[in-house]
């Protein structure tokens, strides 16, 4: 075991194990953050899926000790109580079957529309397609995309859309 | 020394609820009997997802005994606070369809309160009544009623309080988002939760069984129904793309070890040695345990179980007998098998002598192999031993059926044990037969802690529970005329020992302990769905076994609508054969043979068959004509295909459109369009995302889905060696009709009928028939992989 800095949403955190450890246990377990999950521990589904530099990385297959960059999860997308464009297209399109994936859907589009606002059809069936979903939600995942490329989602705050049910 | 609980956790607290403490109240006394009191025993809360409301009950929360909720007390369903909202407790879960929702809005409109005042909790089995978890399709259909009826029931205590209180009959006063006035003075109100004053019903219920749990009031006329029919938005979804809800997988407790399985590398082994040293100095182990064939091995941390179990060295011995066939000689194996069971055939006419004088006999054979749950989280579960008790978090679908299972397994009274349900992957069916629980309250009482148990990827999509490999022979004959006069049916299931519901003895860790049944279930299978009428008919199901028949990854269990793809896609693909060679329009020979039959049509199922077929066909925009459509000359060729269905009173018809490459073999599915009847709506929106959900996990299955083996194990055991549908497959369209072809839509006891499942059955034959239509080439054989249909192309030469 050994000490590990990670820095995660914007907060440095230092870890005790051991530096092949993957980081979404780190996450997960030593964090607490439920934003990624594990799915495959393969890198072929995307549950476990994080943004590094921009980048929608793995977490299940990327070591500790190789992450340099900032870690953005799911729940860092959430800025000063307001959800992302992106989450907030999701419950828009009403997305999620079980939800179980959409981490990995979330995240995925994340870096997608951040590196290409404007994605073709073609551009979002690619760039999505290694984030499963057993719900089968993709055709809701799409529209939900466009919708951001589109500039139509309502962005409203987190506590009138998620508090509050 | 690592410290842990010394109390399971209060249900208030995993979920993030808030404190539910309270002071103890008075019972409130009205017209000699009591309507409302303080009720010690239940826990109470606002709900996961709650407004700040204050909330009411006893929230003393004790190791047990956990009590089994009565489902003939009002408390036990619904729980006022004072801030004049109300929790809904009921005995169901949601796979991830919005069932949650579609409660609220039943239970919301009976009792005349605003759906946004109010919250659920759901399928945790010491405070909601055992209505069985979810399965089955049914929950609107069939537990919805006592929903809607104790609704109503809590909605007339509170008129009959009011009207006590104002000293007026309860026909002068009205009642609207939980305020009841006076007809002749509005200023005159009292709201519910001032009627309630933080108590809690003390109301008797009635009924044999849960399913049939009602009080003494009606529920309301459909037509007065005002939150049913509405689409407000999914509750459970702004937690989930937030990243707040807590799932099953996110609990953790103090002292909480992580454990991981190790399988038999060969189905059928026998454990003979385990070398410990091959792990005992890892960083963080615990310990091996194993009995039987079961073993695992448990570590402080997750990712040193991962390593642990990766590590340890054991010896196995194979069998003398290869548990089954390989993928390859499966259907030729079970087209040879002794049948195990052999239901009678019905019977209508006489086939054989109708087949003889037939102008045309048509014969064909189809394949259906075994296809997994392949659920995207693998299964997993938490147990908690402390205080004598056993605490599961699980997203077991059938809580109930675990809490009594793992009492029964681990020899524990069963008012020790409790199940909370929580969130998690989804898998239609696979949590029926939850391992991952079992094998956490195992290995929690083996070491005394509690423990987290994850399976791998490679093990869920191995060793999940199966939809059964089919074989099927059909015949048919059709008179000069095309008209179709005789059908012969034939299929063989391999359903042989299906498991289903957590039963100590079919879990996989009881097969692997040896506590398993004496005599394995006997098979079933489904038949066809269709209500056609033809004249002289025959229709027959055999199981076959497999040489293995415990603990082997080829078990079969209930996966979403348990046979129906793989028996519709037969059926429904020989009625387009038989259509072709007819040369008749795959619509109007269906519709031909639905307005010549005089079947039962309680229901109407008949009438409403009809109208689905219509409705698909107006919204795709279809040209009636024979399949095949004149090919092109390009690359890509295109297609239509419709199939239909029923389960129960749902009946559904679909349409696919199709490209395929002829150089590749690749088939997209450019368009899907669905026409779907399920009687009475609760949420439009919610059921469109419901079916569009089903048509493409069916398009998976269509396209991609297949388990295979060699003849000691399963070799597709990931997300390459067993593909599934992705975002490059999509189509590009989806239309959804929803029908109601009842002949009086309007009439007040219109009924909901079941959404879950009934999608999935006719989508797999939509897809062969306009395949067909675009190439000429009858497939035969689930799935449609690429390379399958170009060998198909070739060696038709298209």
């Amino acid at each position: 075991m050994s000490n590990v800095t990670l820095n995660v949403n914007g907060t440095t955190h230092t870890v005790d194990a051991e530096p092949s450890t993957p980081l979404l246990y780190i996450l997960r377990n030593d964090l607490g953050l439920r934003g990624p999950r594990f799915g495959c521990g393969l890198g072929q589904c995307g549950a476990c899926t994080v943004i590094i530099d921009g980048m929608a990385t793995r977490s299940c297959v990327t070591r500790i000790s190789r992450v340099q960059g900032e870690i953005t999860t799911l729940e860092g997308l959430v800025k000063d109580g307001t959800l992302d464009p992106v989450q907030q297209a999701w419950i828009d399109e009403q997305v999620p079957q079980c939800g179980f994936c959409q981490n990995g859907q979330i995240m995925t589009a994340k870096a997608l529309l951040d590196k290409n606002p404007n994605p073709t059809d073609t551009e979002i069936r690619e760039g999505m397609a290694g984030a499963l979903c057993r719900c089968m939600t993709y055709y809701r995942v799409q529209a939900a995309i466009k919708r951001v490329a589109g500039g139509v989602v309502t962005g409203e705050p987190v506590a009138a859309k998620g508090g509050v049910e | 020394m690592t410290t842990f609980t010394s109390n399971p956790r209060k249900l208030e607290e995993v979920l993030g609820m808030q404190d539910s403490a309270t002071s103890r109240r008075h019972f409130l006394k009205t017209s000699g009997f009591i309507v409302v009191s303080f009720s010690a025993a239940a826990v109470t809360g606002t709900g996961p997802f709650a407004a700040a409301a204050g909330s009411e009950g006893a929230g003393v929360q004790r190791a047990g005994p956990y009590p089994d909720p009565d489902f003939r007390q009002l408390d036990s369903w619904i729980v006022f606070h004072e801030n004049n909202t109300a929790t809904f407790y009921v005995g169901k879960t949601d796979c991830g369809q919005g069932t949650g929702t579609a409660f609220r809005q039943m239970m919301a409109d009976e009792l005349d309160i605003a759906y946004d005042s109010t919250s659920l909790v759901m399928g945790s089995t010491d405070v909601t009544p055992d209505q069985g978890g979810s399965g089955g399709s049914d929950a609107i259909q069939r537990d919805g009623w006592p929903m809607r009826r104790v609704a109503a029931e809590a909605r007339r205590v509170l008129l009959e309080l009011a009207s006590e209180r104002f000293g007026v009959p309860v026909e002068q006063l009205d009642v609207s988002e939980a305020v009841i006035s006076l007809k002749s003075n509005t200023s005159r109100r009292v709201t519910y939760s001032e009627l309630i004053k933080g108590q809690r019903f003390d109301v008797t219920l009635t009924g044999r069984d849960v399913n049939e749990t009602t009080g003494v009031a009606d529920v309301k006329p459909v037509q007065d129904l005002r939150i049913v029919g509405q689409s407000p938005m999914r509750y459970d979804i702004p937690p989930k793309v937030d990243g707040s809800l807590v799932w099953a997988v996110d609990v953790t407790l103090p002292g909480m070890v992580h454990a991981r399985n190790i399988k038999p590398p060969v189905v059928g082994a026998t454990l003979r040695n385990i070398d410990e040293s091959s792990v005992r100095d890892l960083p963080g182990f615990i310990r091996v345990v194993h009995k039987g064939n079961y073993l695992a091995v448990v570590c402080e941390r997750e990712e040193q179980a991962v390593n642990a179990a990766r590590r340890l060295r054991v010896d196995w011995e194979k069998p003398a007998v290869a548990p089954f066939p390989t993928s390859e000689e499966l259907f030729t194996y079970m087209r040879n098998a002794a049948p195990t069971s052999r239901s009678e055939p019905d019977a209508v006419g006489n086939l054989e002598a109708a087949l003889e004088r037939a102008a045309m006999v048509i014969e064909a054979e189809y394949d259906v192999p075994f296809q997994g749950h392949t659920a995207f989280g693998p299964a997993h579960g938490l147990a908690d031993p402390s205080d004598g008790q056993m605490t599961i978090y699980s997203n077991d679908m059938k809580s109930y059926g675990m809490r009594t299972g793992v009492a029964e397994f681990l020899g524990m009274p069963r008012d020790r044990v409790r199940v909370v349900w929580m969130e998690g992957s989804q898998a239609y069916g696979r949590t029926a037969a939850d391992d991952a629980g079992f094998e956490a309250a195992f290995l929690a009482k083996e070491i005394g802690r509690p423990v987290r148990v994850q399976w791998m990827r490679d093990e869920e999509t191995a060793w999940d529970t199966k939809g059964p490999a089919f074989t099927f022979a059909l015949r048919g004959g059709l008179d000069a005329q095309g008209n179709l006069i005789a059908l012969d049916y034939n299929a063989q299931a391999a359903d042989y020992n299906h498991v289903g519901y957590n039963e100590v003895e079919t879990v996989l860790i009881s097969q692997l302990i040896g506590t398993r049944l004496a005599t394995p279930n006997s098979g079933r299978a489904a038949t066809p769905s269709a209500m056609y009428a033809i004249p002289n008919q025959r229709t027959a199901t055999q199981v076959v076994r497999l040489p293995m028949v415990w603990e082997t990854p080829l078990r079969t269990g209930n996966l979403r609508d348990p046979s129906g793809p793989q028996v519709t896609f037969a059926s429904e693909s020989f009625i387009d054969e038989l259509a072709a060679a007819a040369n008749a329009d795959p619509i109007e020979f269906r519709l031909n043979l639905l307005a010549g039959s005089t079947d039962d049509d309680s229901g109407f199922k008949r009438a409403r068959s009809i109208a689905v077929i219509r409705a698909a066909a107006d919204a795709y925009g279809w040209d009636t004509r024979p399949s095949p459509k004149s090919r092109g000359t390009g690359t890509v060729v295109t297609g239509r295909g419709i199939a239909y269905a029923f389960r129960s009173q749902t009946v559904v018809a679909e349409i696919a459109e199709v490209e395929v490459n002829r150089d590749t073999g690749h088939v997209w599915v450019k368009r899907l369009v669905c026409a779907h009847d399920c009687g009475l709506i609760i949420n439009p929106e919610g059921l469109r995302g419901t079916i569009e959900g089903g048509m493409l996990h069916s398009l998976s299955r269509a396209l991609h889905e297949e388990v295979q083996f060699d003849s000691e194990k399963v070799t597709s055991v990931d997300w390459r060696s067993h593909p599934s549908l992705t975002h490059a497959d999509t189509p590009a369209a989806i239309d959804v009709v929803l029908v109601n072809g009842d002949p009086n839509p309007s009439r007040s006891d219109l009924p909901p009928y079941g959404a879950g499942e009934t999608v999935c059955k006719p989508l797999i034959a939509a897809v062969a028939n306009a395949i067909y239509d675009a190439t000429g080439v009858r497939l035969r054989r689930v799935p449609f992989r690429d390379e399958r249909v170009l060998a198909e192309i070739k060696a038709a030469a298209v």
